[in-house]
């Protein structure tokens, strides 16, 4: 059987990854950006000098011959689902007996008068971080990025690394204001400023000005301001890369993504969708239908490589995590942390006086269950917060052995017990803190629940 | 750059160019008083031979003239002994006090003590002109970045051409002129006794054929271990500089006689005693792992475990390697630093070092006992407690270097498979031949007998301490900072450290927990791991890292941007530590877990 999987990045990766290891089957992996996979994810830290391009590869380059996976460079321009045949733009066909749709997203831009000019692009793909390599040349005095999630900040932080000055466009009154809590926002918000980014709030792009030869030279924001700059971002979200499947096959079914049933099968035989790319028709509880993340990506690779191989499972990604960080602070979440709480949601929210550590735990205040975590600059593990949240644990057994979830590095000080102050002065309750940061108790609290 | 990093940065370099000078404008002029050798014999015949070869209080300007004139003297001075010995040696007079065996031994000591110029007049201005200026400038240079925001800076190391890294075949060039120079170089020092040469050419072509063509890695080409298109040519020069520093340190200290020169004060202060050239090396040693080890804290302040750490390599290099042997000798005791240990420390066991800790009273025997101790009981308790860094990354003097003035290097490291292949032959093989030589010496010193089956264990040793202990520790172990990372000789040479890694991979509470499904793949940690630990492949699949060559330096629990990496131990899962693969994603129980 011939497996084709069109995108080589981390869900068409994995799938084929996985199908190896489950079967025999060739496998061919499409792509037409480059010839290897790669950390989409660690982009900036090859513009900034922390890593080489080679170095943003997870495997060695005769890895892929050596596990017999095919690679191939080229455009699918057209799925022909009757006959089992992929149309590659460069020319020739390519059969398949199963297919793997795995094609990504592409940056969100919203009809802005000059967005195609030179000198103003997203930033997703290698394209991408070679257009803002030649792009800082000695005339960029400054940049304007417009959109302010998680790959604006990327990008500002990217060009300060060079000291190439930075104005951030914000349409919220806060940084993300959207996803995080305001106290959260605020403090990223600070943070933006205090490195010295150019951070305007409550401010939209409204037009990018034409030089006069096709190359951007300044950004006018919505309330008329001029910002001479020789360099635009565009971040403002991404959407599903999913252009070339709704000329060429229409029996595809799609929303915004690619519709998918729970075995990640599309409406049509014998082709899936996973990654960015793929939207879910049933979600879990609590989880969006697309969900343009790493992990995902990797969870949904994995599942349909069961999937193909005659072993048909249901993606279930349980319990929502993510992670990323803001210049100099790491974020995680585990659970559900909504930036507007309903009302059932009770946050204790501890913050330490330097303003770049915090810990937020919620709790639903009507059944005392623990709903979600978020951190700042403060790590926790995950498993462990997972199974609290899995189980709708008590939020004050939570509290008691708050210690187990930490995850800072040796010698760190702890804070439990700060969270734990802050839930006795919110309830009157006079709460212990009984466990501290402790692998072995971990390791025992979790293999209680496998029973080893 | 901050304007006073920019001033720090003229100052070091005007420093390090004036100690670089400096070893130009050393006069010399061998005369009967200053002359310094204790053997009366020796002494009487050299000044003999002096003063017919024209050397005798003559005035020179340059060492190359000088070190020749000596040279043909020493040779002269020996051979008439030689000749006088024929005759009997006078009553009463041991023989190695009369002959005078190899030449070698007396030309650093003799160029010292012939020194005369500016430096030797003025040491200590000298002293503070070099060394004093370069601590001066790089700590102007180091000190600003204490202003700036806490968190992971690592920004522009891929292009600064000092630590950029250099080309695959660039360094194979390097690497193949290093291990034929190092033969060839080898065949004089043996004397013209092929043997060992022959042996260590023999051990190069197998573990290279182990790993290209058993290992099947020969197509395997690791793009991962150096820069493809780039070569940081000041990274490069640094190499050189660095690797000729460590051939004149260790088989022409004639040459450096100014710098060692310009330390005797302080070594007079010390433990009373002129300085020799190892004084020089720890002197210098010291002083870069103090700055540089301030310059590891300001990078990493946020960070209580590097910090903590740092401090702690700075306290053992200066307190425990470089002071406290120097007071112990004033003290009239023997020469010991305590936290070294065997096989890294090779000469422990030689019959000298036996002798003269057996014949120093009780500290001496407590020496004895506390570095067998060391050895047998406190590497495998605190390894299995701590793991590897217990000592790799918080006491040993070439891990303190490693991690202070190493730092900057630390991407260097080649993470491929194939650098993983040769790791694990070499530094296997130079622990076996370090356990090897060992014994012949330890027969030897039982039996009075030098010949061990077809070997020499005189010659064994001997060679042991130019490959191991001066060419590969040294030479390559520093020399390579900029070309191969920092740990060059900790992954690929130390035999206490593949004796610990032993531990450390089958019986330690010590492991790099991989938090959950937070991996994005990005590859700091790998980039920084210094051991060429391919910390990603283990991250990613949500597998706990277990590596007998992990050194616990914790860099890449501190780069991760996901707060992926800790760190720790736990005695509950020893046995167990390698199997947690970790799956989040599909339906409990359905599925085997991720691999
Ligand atoms: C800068 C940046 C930072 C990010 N950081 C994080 C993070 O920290 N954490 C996190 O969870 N997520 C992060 N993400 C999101 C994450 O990278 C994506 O969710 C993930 O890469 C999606 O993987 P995928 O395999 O679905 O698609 P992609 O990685 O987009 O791969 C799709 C591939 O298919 C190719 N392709 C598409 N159409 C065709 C066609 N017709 N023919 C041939 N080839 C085609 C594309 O060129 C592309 O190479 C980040 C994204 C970006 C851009
Ligand atoms: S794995 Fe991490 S802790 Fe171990 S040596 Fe590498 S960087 Fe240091
Ligand atoms: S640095 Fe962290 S996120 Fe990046 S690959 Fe390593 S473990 Fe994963």
């Amino acid at each position: 059987m011939h497996i084709a999987i069109i995108g080589n990045g981390i869900s068409g990766i994995t799938a084929a990854r996985f199908i190896r290891k489950l079967s025999d089957h060739k496998i061919t992996v499409i792509s037409a950006e480059t010839d290897y996979f790669f950390s989409r994810t660690a982009i900036m830290y090859a513009y900034m000098g922390h890593m080489r391009k080679e170095d943003l590869k997870p495997y060695e380059d005769w890895f892929w011959e050596k596990n017999r996976i095919d690679l191939k460079r080229g455009f699918v321009s057209k799925i022909d689902s009757q006959n089992k045949q992929l149309v590659f733009k460069e020319g020739a066909n390519m059969g398949y007996d199963k297919l793997i749709i795995a094609c990504g997203s592409t940056p969100n831009k919203f009809g802005w008068p000059g967005q195609d000019l030179d000198r103003v692009q997203g930033m997703y793909s290698m394209q991408d971080l070679d257009g803002m390599e030649a792009a800082s040349d000695k005339n960029l005095k400054r940049a304007v990025i417009v959109g302010g999630g998680l790959i604006g900040i990327e990008m500002a932080e990217m060009f300060h690394s060079r000291h190439i000055p930075v104005t951030f466009l914000v349409r919220e009154d806060l940084y993300w204001n959207a996803v995080l809590p305001t106290e959260e926002s605020k403090m990223v918000s600070k943070h933006i400023v205090e490195n010295g980014i150019d951070l305007r709030l409550e401010t939209e792009l409204k037009e990018i000005i034409d030089d006069g030869t096709g190359t951007a030279c300044a950004a006018i924001t919505n309330k008329g301001e001029r910002i001479d700059c020789q360099f635009v971002g565009l971040t403002a979200g991404v959407h599903p890369n999913i252009g070339f499947i709704k000329e060429s096959a229409p029996e595809i079914e799609v929303g915004k993504g690619i519709l998918v049933d729970e075995k990640l099968e599309t409406s049509v035989k014998d082709i899936y969708a996973i990654g960015d790319c793929a939207q879910l028709r049933n979600p879990n509880e609590g989880r969006r239908p697309i969900e343009a993340v790493w992990y995902t990506g990797k969870m949904m690779g994995e599942t349909v490589a069961y999937t193909v191989c005659g072993k048909p499972q249901a993606y279930n990604p349980t319990i929502w995590f993510n992670s990323a960080k803001f210049v100099d602070i790491e974020y995680q979440v585990y659970g559900t942390v909504l930036a507007k709480a309903p009302e059932n949601h009770t946050s204790i929210y501890w913050e330490h006086p330097e303003g770049r550590k915090s810990i937020r735990i919620v709790y639903d205040n009507k059944t005392s269950e623990i709903v979600g975590f978020n951190l700042m600059g403060i790590r926790y593990r995950h498993e462990v917060c997972e199974k609290w949240l899995k189980e709708k644990t008590s939020v004050e057994t939570v509290l008691q052995n708050l210690g187990l979830a930490n995850f800072d590095p040796e010698f760190y000080k702890e804070y439990e017990t700060e969270v734990v102050k802050i839930y006795n002065q919110q309830t009157g309750k006079n709460l212990q803190l009984k466990q501290k940061r402790s692998l072995t108790a971990a390791l025992k609290f979790l293999r209680k629940a496998v029973g080893v | 750059m901050h304007i006073i990093q920019k001033i720090g940065l003229g100052i070091f370099i005007i420093a390090l160019a004036l100690f670089t000078l400096s070893l130009g404008m050393g006069k010399y002029q061998l005369s009967a008083d200053s002359l310094d050798i204790s053997k009366e014999y020796h002494k009487k015949e050299i000044l003999e031979k002096a003063k017919v070869n024209g050397l005798l209080d003559k005035r020179y300007d340059s060492n190359f003239a000088f070190i020749s004139d000596l040279k043909k003297t020493l040779v002269d001075a020996q051979q008439s002994l030689e000749e006088k010995a024929k005759d009997g040696i006078p009553e009463g007079v041991y023989e190695w006090d009369f002959r005078m065996g190899n030449t070698k031994d007396y030309m650093f000591g003799v160029v010292k003590s012939a020194s005369v110029g500016p430096i030797a007049q003025n040491p200590i201005r000298w002293f503070m002109l070099t060394f004093g200026l370069g601590i001066l400038g790089g700590l102007l240079y180091i000190l600003p970045k204490f202003i700036s925001l806490p968190g992971i800076k690592n920004n522009a190391i891929y292009h600064n051409s000092l630590t950029r890294g250099l080309q695959f075949n660039i360094r194979s060039i390097f690497l193949g002129l290093t291990i034929v120079g190092t033969i060839i170089y080898g065949i004089f020092y043996m004397n013209h006794n092929l043997l060992w040469p022959a042996i260590t050419a023999a051990m190069v072509g197998l573990i290279s054929w182990l790993v290209f063509f058993r290992q099947g890695s020969k197509e395997n080409n690791p793009q991962r271990s150096a820069s493809p298109d780039i070569t940081g040519w000041l990274g490069v020069m640094t190499g050189i500089y660095l690797i000729g520093f460590y051939i004149l340190l260790y088989w022409m200290p004639e040459y450096i006689t100014s710098w060692v020169v310009m330390v005797n004060p302080l070594s007079l202060s010390l433990s009373g005693n002129g300085a020799s050239q190892w004084f020089l090396y720890g002197t210098l040693y010291t002083i870069i792992v103090l700055v540089m080890g301030i310059r590891m804290m300001s990078k990493y302040r946020h960070n209580v475990y590097q910090v903590v750490r740092t401090c702690s390599v700075m306290f053992f290099q200066t307190a425990i390697a470089f002071l406290l042997p120097e007071i112990l000798v004033r003290l009239n005791q023997p020469y010991y630093d305590f936290k070294n240990i065997w096989p890294l420390n090779y000469s422990f066991f030689f019959d000298y070092n036996l002798d003269t800790l057996t014949n120093s009273g009780g500290l001496g025997l407590f020496m004895l006992v506390w570095g067998l101790a060391l050895m047998i009981i406190g590497v495998p308790l605190f390894t299995y407690f701590f793991g590897k860094r217990w000592y790799c990354s918080w006491v040993c003097g070439c891990g303190g270097l490693a991690e202070t003035m190493g730092d900057p290097f630390r991407q260097l490291s080649d993470k491929s498979l194939r650098a993983w292949k040769y790791e694990r032959y070499i530094i296997h093989g130079v622990l076996l031949f370090a356990v090897v030589m060992t014994l012949m010496v330890l027969y030897t010193y039982f039996t009075g007998n030098y010949q061990v089956l077809i070997f020499n264990s005189d010659s064994v040793r001997t060679w042991y301490g130019f490959l191991i202990g001066s060419a590969f520790a040294g030479v390559v172990g520093t020399g390579f900072y900029p070309l191969m990372g920092n740990r060059t000789w900790c992954r690929f040479g130390c035999p206490l450290a593949g004796y610990i890694g032993l531990v450390q991979r089958f019986k330690s509470r010590f492991r790099i927990t991989t938090n959950g499904n937070q991996c994005i793949s990005c590859g700091n940690c790998s980039t920084y791991c210094e051991m060429g630990i391919d910390v990603r492949a283990y991250a990613q699949r949500g597998q706990d890292i277990v590596r007998s060559s992990c050194v616990g330096c914790g860099v890449c629990s501190a780069v991760c941007p996901r707060g992926v990496l800790r760190l720790e131990n736990s005695s509950i899962d020893v046995d167990t530590r390698t199997d947690a693969l970790r799956a989040l994603h599909i339906k409990d129980g359905e599925v085997t877990l991720m691999q």
